[in-house]
């Protein structure tokens, strides 16, 4: 006796919904599993988890002028967010213009750093966050003036105590807040992001082979790796001294070691084309003469990382390069400079 | 009767070396992998070596500040090895200067 079969059958809007669901999950698990896409959020230690309260803060401090000696100058004057959260020079100006050794790093994905600063002198944001107001050479603030200033400003009260109730106006509090409010600067979803996680459309064919050459034949993802574009390691590449100035010993200052002299940490190349110029010194204008750079193997032979060696790449192999770094531009975020307490 | 002799001495030569030496030293094995060293604490004593090897794509290098015993072995490349004497009893805090998340102790004993 022919009995009917009690397989399951789906009508068509079910059967879309399940190809629909399946596609969504393989979507989501390749975007988690993809080390060249962000992490959702940003890592924070479990002593100053961000809280709206603390950004808040964070991002009044972060503009503020008044937390240098003169109160000329913020965190923001070098930290432009207008200028991919650098300010587009090749060095920075310091306190009373003088002009300082080192180009400014964007603090985009600063939060993701395992060590901060060009040395790696810091080693989280809430240790960095007050570096640069105390540093002679920059804000020159000493920290204990920084706290009275503050202290004198009786509009900033009510921040602290929403951010940081019964702690007052501190070193600290300061440091957590600026860190809190930089652990919100984040890239956005760039064109090489839209192509990994599908869309094919997303980024040209060269830039595609840009990409298989940075990974490959042109050894950058050897330093610029993962989803944040670098490897938080110190290498010398080779930057030449310019005439006139004194060799930047780098991380060598930290760790006395041979093969530290002249190194400085990888930076991220996330928003890379909103950030010139380029290396440590700002010695670069252009994307096209820093894979130059490369492709030479460096110029400074003294002490260069292993790593570096000449590429042999060919001129088109160094546009593709190039216009794949400029897949990892996202769209800038939107910055609203805040009113200050008085 | 000489060679009687002969082989006593020899015998007791080989017995008092054998005893006159220290014990035999022993190498440990340490790689570099993914960014991080395979052992992340090494237990060893003094006289033993330890052998790091670099199975990374990338360079690594191998140092140490510490009181017990300061060294840098320096940079090298993939499959290369560089090799280390321990020479006071302590503790060693051992990090790769290129990347510093890369950490290891060693606990030397007499």
């Amino acid at each position: 006796m022919y009995r009917k079969s009690s397989a399951l059958r789906l009508s068509l809007p079910q059967v879309l919904f399940v190809a629909f669901f399946v596609l969504g999950c393989a979507v989501v698990c390749a975007t988690e599993s993809d080390p060249w896409l962000r992490p959702a959020a940003a890592p924070a230690p479990a002593d100053n988890a961000p809280t709206a309260a603390r950004v808040k803060l964070g991002q009044m401090l972060f503009f503020d002028p008044r937390l240098s000696r003169k109160a000329s100058m913020s965190c923001a004057t070098c930290h432009n967010p207008a200028l991919g959260w650098t300010d587009g020079l090749s060095t920075a100006v310091g306190f009373d213009m003088q002009i300082l050794g080192r180009n400014t790093p964007t603090i985009v994905n600063t939060a993701f750093n395992s060590i901060q600063m060009w040395d790696g002198r810091k080693k989280d944001l809430e240790d960095q966050a007050t570096g640069p107001i105390s540093a002679g050479g920059e804000m020159n603030m000493p920290l204990p003036e920084m706290v009275a200033r503050l202290q004198a400003i009786p509009g900033y009260a009510r921040y602290f105590d929403d951010a940081y109730p019964g702690q007052g106006v501190s070193d600290v509090t300061v440091a957590r807040a600026i860190a809190s409010y930089e652990r919100t600067v984040l890239s956005t979803e760039s064109p090489f992001d839209r192509w990994r996680k599908g869309d094919v459309h997303a980024v040209s064919e060269d830039a595609k082979a840009g990409f298989e050459l940075f990974q490959g034949k042109a050894k950058c993802a050897v330093c610029h790796s993962g989803f944040n574009f670098t490897d938080n390691g110190f290498h010398n590449i080779g930057i030449k001294t310019p005439e006139g100035h004194d060799y930047d010993v780098g991380r060598y200052a930290q760790k006395p070691i041979k093969s530290m002299r002249g190194a400085f940490k990888t930076p991220t190349l996330r928003d890379i084309g909103l950030t010139a110029p380029y290396m440590r010194n700002g010695c670069y204008k252009t994307l096209k003469e820093v894979v130059a750079h490369y492709n030479r193997g460096g110029d400074d032979q003294d002490n260069l990382d292993i790593n570096i060696v000449p590429l042999g790449l060919s001129d088109g192999e160094q546009d593709q390069l190039v216009a794949f770094l400029q897949t990892l531009d996202g769209t800038p975020m939107q910055v609203t400079v805040p009113a200050l307490p008085h | 009767m000489i060679s009687r002799s002969v082989s006593r001495v020899v015998m007791l030569t080989a017995f008092v070396v054998a005893f006159a030496m220290p014990a035999h030293a022993a190498d440990h094995a340490v790689a570099q992998i993914k960014k991080a060293f395979t052992v992340p604490v090494l237990k060893a004593k003094v006289g033993d070596t330890v052998t790091f090897r670099n199975d990374d794509e990338f360079a690594h290098n191998v140092f140490s500040l510490s009181e017990t015993q300061n060294f840098d072995l320096g940079s090298y490349k993939k499959g290369e090895t560089r090799q280390l004497t321990l020479k006071n009893p302590g503790t060693i805090e051992v990090e790769c200067a290129i990347h510093p998340e890369m950490k290891m102790k060693i606990e030397v004993s007499k």
